[in-house]
């Protein structure tokens, strides 16, 4: 059996993951996630679980997870006994939950990654305290250009900066890992958006006991 | 665009003028759309009609365009900055002028979100056609919109949310209409990016508008039914 090798950030973001084949149940996740996920497997020995990944890019576009997800599901239902989808809500106004239901498929409870990282009751019970929180988790920070600087037009016309983040107060950087040069990465992107730091280290949440239940 | 350097927007005629102005509008050029603002104005123009025909023309192309994929949103905010530079000049030659109003609206983000690009878009299209808008900023609770209602007597209610987590404060807001008895005094309008038809439907709200355009050309055609209803009852 081969252990999946983790693809570049670009290859995550654009074409996400294929299935290794091995292990009887399909995770089917965020590109932005396959590190994280490969690495508990690794760690955990979680040999039943096989990963396939969605192209991180849908982060900016939730509107298509929803029928990915399904399609992915469809075409390999004949191959695993069980799937389980590694997204939260994430954009898509219940839409995901509706078509996991239907398809009688499990998912990662939350409203979206930066909540189940910090851990949904944590996230809830801050919430208020936070809505003028711009997060990045550690995928983020290091596609910080791809995912929020170009998509945002802010490489081109950086004066629209402060329409876009002028109501908000701090950056808090989620940090799954602890890299000293990704927290400096993290900074970097605070001061490029004119916002507050704040690092915190939430490890793999709400994920990893998820997923350690499957 | 060197071609467009050597333009002198002066030397256009009137026609020239606004096509070259939906251009500019198009590409984002504040100054531009300022300075073609002013040249109407001296040549008699009124400032209602630089509004419409200038300004929301070229904005009706660029919503046209984003909502085909030819535009994103960074266009289309460059877009409106250049807009609102134009209404800024135009604004209070309005008010002296009296231009005709088309109704009133109370718009705001709800409660925990702070989102405010699409409620922006939203209230400057409002304002480009004809509407009385009051902008309650972001992160209203019922409270707010209630306190604003009451005080300003809008027709419509607008609100804005990005967030799944803080769209379904709307319906919180709507149940309160309801127990209040007033729900039906005003016409409810919902949007935001996790938002659908269905999810307008399923909070009570009249409608939900994909975006500003839409939300425009919904709140002109409620308008027009709550003034068929007045007049026939």
């Amino acid at each position: 059996m081969s252990e999946t090798s983790i693809p570049d950030d670009r290859t995550l973001t654009d074409e996400g993951l294929a299935p290794a084949r091995a292990g009887r149940i399909l995770l089917i996740a965020c590109g932005a996630l396959a590190r994280e996920i490969l690495d508990l497997k690794k760690a955990n020995g979680w040999s039943h679980l096989d990963l396939t990944c969605l192209p991180a890019k849908y982060h900016l576009y939730p509107e298509k997870i929803t029928d990915a997800v399904r399609e992915t599901v469809a075409k390999h239902r004949a191959e695993y006994d069980d799937f389980f989808v590694v997204y939260a809500d994430c954009g898509t106004g219940g839409g995901l939950e509706q078509a996991c239901e239907e398809m009688g498929v499990q998912m990662v409870a939350g409203p979206h990654c930066y909540s189940f990282f910090q851990g949904n009751e944590s996230f809830a019970q801050t919430a208020e305290d936070d809505i003028t929180t711009f997060y990045l988790t550690d995928f983020l920070v290091r596609q910080f250009e791809a995912f929020i600087i170009k998509p945002m037009g802010l490489d081109r016309h950086p004066e629209l900066r402060d329409m876009y983040f002028g109501n908000y107060e701090k950056l808090v950087y989620q940090a799954q890992t602890d890299d000293p040069a990704l927290t400096e990465k993290a900074r970097d992107c605070a001061d490029r958006l004119g916002l507050a730091f704040e690092r915190r280290f939430t490890g793999y949440g709400d994920l990893e006991t998820t997923l350690k239940a499957l | 665009m060197s071609e467009e350097d050597d333009i002198i927007l002066s030397e256009l005629d009137d026609e020239e003028l606004v096509q070259q102005m939906f251009d500019d509008l198009y590409d984002g050029l504040k100054e531009e759309i300022q300075e073609g603002v002013n040249i109407l104005l001296e040549r008699g123009w009124e400032p209602y009609d630089i509004l419409t025909k200038a300004l929301v023309g070229g904005m009706t192309i660029v919503g046209a365009d984003f909502r085909d994929g030819i535009l994103f949103v960074p266009e289309v905010l460059l877009a409106a900055n250049a807009m609102k530079g134009g209404m800024a000049i135009l604004k209070p030659l309005l008010v002296e002028t009296g231009a005709p109003r088309v109704g009133k609206m109370v718009i705001g983000t709800v409660k925990g979100d702070i989102h405010d690009i699409g409620k922006n878009l939203v209230g400057m299209m409002m304002e480009g056609a004809g509407f009385e808008v009051v902008d309650l900023g972001i992160n209203n609770s019922v409270e707010a919109y209630l306190e604003a209602m009451e005080a300003e007597g809008p027709d419509i209610l607008g609100m804005s949310a990005l967030l799944t987590t803080t769209m379904p404060y709307m319906k919180v807001v709507i149940d309160t209409l309801v127990e209040q008895g007033i729900r039906d005094d005003y016409i409810v309008l919902v949007g935001g990016a996790p938002l659908n038809e269905e999810f307008g439907k399923a909070i009570g709200a009249d409608a939900y508008c994909r975006d500003a355009a839409v939300a425009v050309e919904t709140a002109k055609e409620w308008m027009g039914r709550k003034h068929n209803s007045a007049a026939t009852a």
